[in-house]
């Protein structure tokens, strides 16, 4: 536990306590979720890590093909033939489509590339010279063009993947490394002060009921001093009457027996306030 | 008799085409040329040759286009001497090689117009040889209209746009079908010409190499629109010389073939063009070999065969078309060597 400083600023409530207590299961819960989603973009993406490989591998090659189609158109053509080639064209032969996939959670783009067989726009290039190879050359840069379409979508969720997974892996060890001990802390912080103001309240009461002893002890006290006054005062008066005497002897005596009867009646309510503190602890 | 004088108009000329003919690469030099291993090696192999340091004045980093220009810029050179120093059936000669290159420029050029592009861009991709003063003027024109009236009338080519086109067609039509039909005009009245100033043994050399180039183009565009519904077989025929060895008889079956195999069984009726297709080895170990290979390779052997003729012009056709051959050829070697592909690299083709 990483002292006071590293907890959420919240009153020590019970409250309180059950939102934290709320908040780390959460935290949990969103822990143990990211880290799946985490590791199943991993194997994602080492799979799209693997067929960039192949795919640059392979358009490595059939570039390599495919300039030396060109190569040979020149040979046939001679030269301009790019020219007239380029001034020919009207529509898009080749199309791209793109659409989406979800990898958990993450829109990854696709591209499939799309030939309209019917748009053939250069066909008469090199009619009276050199058209087989322009036609050739033709396939082989389709073949070319459909490779980099591959590689584009690969390229393009490589990057968006990397992206995702760093965000992700972000928020894991935030949640595994930040909020999760904070609010460990936070827990431990309000129990530690509840507990606190518990102990307090008990020394608390157990000040209270000293003094309400002290005090009622006194109290006794001075009612026995003013019962002696009072006896020592119809002491003298009976002195001075004596026809009265047996009388408030009598009376004397049943005055201090009701007073026995308060006091212990007072004795018996403390030992229950003191057993009811007992309990609550 | 015809040798007699030909040497007090045309002796210069023929002697430095022959000399030029004589700085062709020879197969030793291609065989060196194969052995390098990067561009910088190429271009001292090259410096060895009759090109000499025409790498020199560039610095930085060699590139197969690069090579390829400077290569045309010195056969552009030498064709200019030639035309500079040309007179009478020569220069008219020479201005109708001239022609061939004069259509794809010009179609060229409306296609850029038709499609707004700017002059000099366009302009910067035209042919040297091809270069007319009009040339231009071409884009000036904005719409078709005015394009055919008052444009195209002014251009050396007027003639073969004539009967062919009119203006809706260059609107309308494909601009691969106008080019190939003015090719075909200009190839017929190419072989009039011969036939009309030339004498043998001019005659008979020049009429084989445009026979052989009329039946080049008939047999690549049957072979090229064989799968292409869009041409109809007036089109076709309209689009094939009528010159060549496989005219009158083939051209109307070529207009109408469907299908490769007929194509075949139909050129394989002259003897010259019996291997064309067969595409297995030839013998010569360079792997299968391709249409425009053998058309290459038939052509050289033929422009090699000029060679033999002494006071002949058509020499000068074959010197043009061995040479570039030849850039094909050292460009084709620079690809393969640039892009490090080592086992195509001998397709080159070599005759001297």
């Amino acid at each position: 536990m990483s002292g006071a400083g590293n907890r959420e600023q919240v009153f020590p409530t019970r409250m309180t306590l059950g939102l934290m207590k709320g908040k780390l299961k959460g935290a949990q819960q969103g822990h143990s979720l990211l880290k799946r989603k985490s590791e199943a973009l991993t194997q994602r993406f080492r799979d799209i890590t693997q067929r960039i490989d192949d795919a640059k591998k392979k358009m490595g090659r059939v570039m390599q093909i495919a300039a030396f189609s060109l190569a040979e158109v020149q040979y046939a053509t001679g030269d301009n033939i790019g020219y007239q080639v380029q001034e020919s064209v009207q529509k898009a032969r080749f199309q791209v489509k793109t659409k989406q996939e979800n990898v958990s959670g993450v829109y990854l783009p696709t591209f499939e590339s799309h030939i309209n067989e019917e748009i053939n726009d250069f066909k008469f290039t090199g009619l009276g010279r050199g058209g087989q190879q322009v036609q050739k050359a033709k396939t082989v840069y389709t073949r070319a063009v459909e490779t980099l379409v591959e590689l584009a979508s690969l390229q393009t969720a490589f990057i968006i993947l990397d992206e995702v997974i760093k965000v992700t892996n972000r928020r894991v060890n935030a949640i595994e490394h930040v909020i999760i001990p904070r609010t460990e802390n936070t827990i431990s912080y309000i129990n530690s002060e509840l507990d606190e103001l518990d102990r307090e309240e008990f020394y608390r009461l157990k000040k209270v009921q000293e003094k309400k002893q002290e005090a009622a002890a006194a109290a006794e006290l001075e009612e026995k001093e003013a019962k002696e006054q009072r006896a020592a005062e119809a002491l003298a008066l009976s002195e001075s009457q004596d026809t009265s005497k047996p009388h408030s002897e009598e009376q004397i005596q049943k005055e201090v027996e009701k007073l026995d009867l308060k006091a212990h009646e007072e004795g018996d309510a403390d030992i229950l306030q003191e057993n009811e503190d007992d309990v609550i602890f | 008799m015809e040798g007699l004088f030909f040497n007090v108009n045309y002796g210069y000329v023929e002697g430095i085409v022959r000399g030029y003919k004589s700085a062709l690469l020879s197969s030793n030099q291609y065989v060196n040329l194969t052995q390098c291993d990067n561009l910088e090696d190429l271009k001292l192999q090259l410096s060895s040759t009759d090109y000499g340091n025409f790498l020199a004045s560039y610095s930085g980093i060699l590139s197969t286009s690069i090579i390829q220009d400077n290569l045309s810029k010195k056969l552009y050179q030498q064709f200019q001497y030639l035309k500079s120093n040309s007179s009478g059936k020569l220069t008219k000669f020479l201005d109708y090689i001239s022609y061939g290159y004069m259509i794809d420029n010009v179609s060229l050029m409306i296609t850029g117009t038709l499609h707004e592009r700017d002059r000099s861009e366009i302009l910067s991709k035209c042919h040297p040889l091809g270069w007319f003063d009009t040339l231009p003027t071409l884009s000036i024109a904005t719409d078709i209209e005015s394009l055919y009236n008052t444009v195209l009338i002014d251009t050396p080519l007027a003639p073969f746009f004539k009967n062919c086109l009119t203006a809706e067609d260059l609107d309308d039509l494909n601009i691969e079908i106008i080019r190939n039909r003015l090719y075909k005009n200009y190839l017929e009245s190419f072989v009039e010409f011969i036939e009309q100033e030339f004498t043998n043994p001019d005659q008979e050399i020049m009429l084989r190499l445009l026979n052989f180039e009329a039946d080049k183009r008939v047999i690549n565009i049957s072979l090229n629109s064989l799968n292409n519904p869009d041409l109809t077989t007036e089109n076709k025929l309209s689009l094939l010389p009528n010159y060549g060895k496989l005219y009158p008889t083939y051209h109307n079956e070529l207009a109408q073939v469907d299908d490769f195999e007929q194509l075949k069984s139909i050129v394989e009726n002259i003897g010259e063009y019996k291997d064309i297709f067969s595409d297995g080895d030839n013998g010569s170990g360079s792997g299968p070999k391709n249409l425009e290979d053998w058309f290459y390779l038939l052509e050289m052997q033929y422009c090699k065969n000029a060679f033999t003729q002494q006071f002949t012009l058509s020499t000068v056709w074959a010197w043009l078309r061995s040479k570039e051959q030849e850039i094909r050829n050292v460009t084709w070697i620079a690809e393969c060597i640039a892009q490090n592909q080592k086992n195509r690299i001998d397709n080159y083709i070599s005759v001297y």
